[in-house]
């Protein structure tokens, strides 16, 4: 069964379009990431998924439930963004407490506060932990219950790159067990090889929907190939290569993916005019700035 | 059902971190114990029992403290989980709102009872060492309890609504005080005033009464004063007891905590996380 499946999914606050005919899909074991800027529709989408809000139009369906369904809750987990839990209770208390609520023997707690590295602290109270180690009990209780679909805002903003790695192998756990994951950030620097699938979204509209390989293709950005010229040499090798851009002793040359080794054997025919160079690809940046540019605003 | 008790418990816990149970309870023996001492003087004149006049001073410091006590417990509960973040997330597990306002409810209505309990039991001790026949006002100790808890209810209801419709802390908190200051306190002088300006027309026979019972803490206090043996202790609008039955204050008294929370919930309902 599809874990999550949107169709022409509309939302307007007061006249102001948030999300516009929004739709994709996410079978089980897929981890989606969600990306967009501040204000694109991202925590939107997701409390309209959870059933928080409802949608204007559009088809939504959890796990084969309504969302905010009485099934769809049973399975559904989620973690918002900056989640502040009670500071007077303890990392435990708190994730008892979510056991209970989720009809779990609460006994689990201490197991489920190991798994994100937080057994030390688990008798503190959550007022002297560190942001991260918030978001990681906020991960504890995504975890209970083994739920099928995940929906995580923004789970590692706020962490430290080793925190954040060993956040996502949590993740590749559970989606090796089958659960989906949707999560959402605003960089794809954050989320790069370790989704499956990446949905952009912009002003409400969804501008890409594929793997990054694809997101690569489609995007088609010119690979940078920056050229070291001798002392003296730029502007002859500016000339003679036609290349656009120059900047002191370094030419900067802009070619597309097909036509990267003609170009560099064109820079190797040069021979001692130039001292080194160095090939560039579009970086994860550059691709998600043209999908997320390209309506034009 | 144990996902009710399970909220409840937590918010205990919580409330036991912050001190808010000390708090409480401190303040209510302390009060009671001042009150104590100061209805210990010589009461012949009156013919009753030590207990009944203590009942009869506690009756006038319930008034202020219970809802203001309420008031305080309530007012972040459904804002500060707002606030916090936490609201989005609990209302994304298998518990309806419904359910959560009831932890909450138990938890605070606990506290309160704890503390009452307390508070009342140190005045009533405090009259059965200086006075043999305080047994006489038992009844009377018995009645403020449960009726301070059904006023305590109505508060905590109240509160509730407030912080759902406020949405935030802050001005949740304003509008708490706001709501004693008018309901305590300027309810009962605006009546007054009234009272005076109507000179014993219309409003002092027939709309007055009906004001009275509206408001859960002049039912509160009308109950308690017409059923106690000690009316004279009562002033104020207090005076008004003979004229109204005590079976429409007591209704007024029980059925504001029902009322109360429905609006509660009725608040929460709308509110998005």
């Amino acid at each position: 069964m599809t874990s999550l499946k949107l169709s022409q999914v509309c939302k307007t606050f007061s006249g102001l379009s948030a999300l516009d005919a929004v739709g994709f899909t996410i079978e089980p074991g897929q981890r989606v990431a969600l990306l967009g800027h501040n204000g694109a529709g991202k925590s939107t989408l997701m409390k309209i998924i959870l059933g928080l809000i409802p949608a204007d139009s559009g088809v939504i369906e959890v796990l084969g439930a309504a969302p905010g369904s009485a099934g769809a809750r049973a399975q559904v987990a989620y973690l918002p963004e900056n989640v502040a839990f009670h500071p007077a209770l303890t990392g435990a208390e708190q994730i008892r407490l979510y056991l209970r609520l989720r009809g779990e023997a609460p006994g689990g707690a201490d197991a489920l506060l190991e798994s994100v590295g937080l057994a030390d602290a688990a008798n503190r109270r959550i007022g002297t932990y560190s942001k991260g180690m918030r978001q990681r009990v906020g991960l504890a209780q995504a975890l209970i219950g083994h739920p099928r679909l995940l929906v995580l805002d923004e789970p590692t903003s706020g962490l430290d790159p080793v925190s954040r790695r060993e956040f996502y192998e949590v993740l590749d756990g559970l989606a090796a067990e089958g659960a989906s994951i949707l999560l959402s950030s605003h960089a794809l620097t954050e989320v790069e090889a370790r989704t499956d699938r990446i949905v952009i979204l912009s002003h409400g509209r969804v501008m890409a929907n594929d793997t990054l390989a694809g997101l690569r293709r489609q995007a088609a950005l010119p690979t940078r190939i920056q050229i070291a010229a001798r002392p003296g040499a730029a502007d002859e090798v500016a000339e003679r290569l036609a290349a656009g851009r120059r900047n002191g002793v370094t030419v900067d040359l802009d070619c597309a993916a097909d036509e990267k080794l003609q170009r560099l054997a064109d820079v190797t025919a040069l021979g001692p005019l130039v001292d080194d160079l160095e090939v560039i690809p579009p970086s994860l940046d550059d691709i998600y700035n043209h999908f997320s540019r390209r309506d034009g605003q | 059902m144990k996902r009710i008790f399970a909220l409840a418990g937590s918010e205990i816990r919580i409330a036991l971190r912050n001190r808010w149970v000390a708090i409480i309870v401190v303040t209510m023996v302390l009060f009671s114990l001042v009150l104590s001492a100061a209805g210990s003087a010589p009461t012949g004149a009156l013919g009753a029992d030590k207990l009944s006049v203590t009942v009869a001073s506690l009756t006038g410091l319930a008034v202020y403290l219970v809802p203001l006590v309420a008031l305080l417990m309530s007012f972040d509960a459904v804002a500060g989980e707002v606030e916090r973040g936490t609201l989005a997330l609990i209302l994304t597990y298998p518990v309806s709102r419904v359910a959560l306002l009831l932890g909450k409810f138990i938890a605070h209505l606990s506290i309160l009872a704890l503390a009452l309990a307390l508070g009342y039991g140190v005045a009533a001790g405090v009259a059965f060492a200086t006075d043999a026949d305080a047994a006489a006002g038992l009844p009377a100790l018995f009645r403020l309890f449960w009726t301070s808890l059904l006023l305590g209810a109505s508060f905590l209801g109240l509160g509730y609504g407030i912080s759902a419709y406020s949405g935030r802390p802050g001005p949740a908190a304003g509008l708490a005080i706001g709501m004693w200051l008018v309901l305590i306190v300027l309810y009962d002088l605006g009546l007054l005033a009234a009272i005076v300006a109507d000179d014993g027309g219309f409003f002092t026979k027939t709309v007055f009464s009906w004001l009275l019972l509206a408001n859960p803490a002049d039912a509160f206090r009308l109950f308690n004063l017409s059923a106690s043996s000690a009316t004279e202790v009562a002033a104020g609008v207090g005076g008004a007891a003979n004229s109204i039955p005590p079976l429409q204050a007591l209704a007024s008294v029980a059925l504001w905590p029902i009322l109360a929370l429905f609006l509660a919930l009725v608040g929460f309902r709308k509110v998005t996380p």
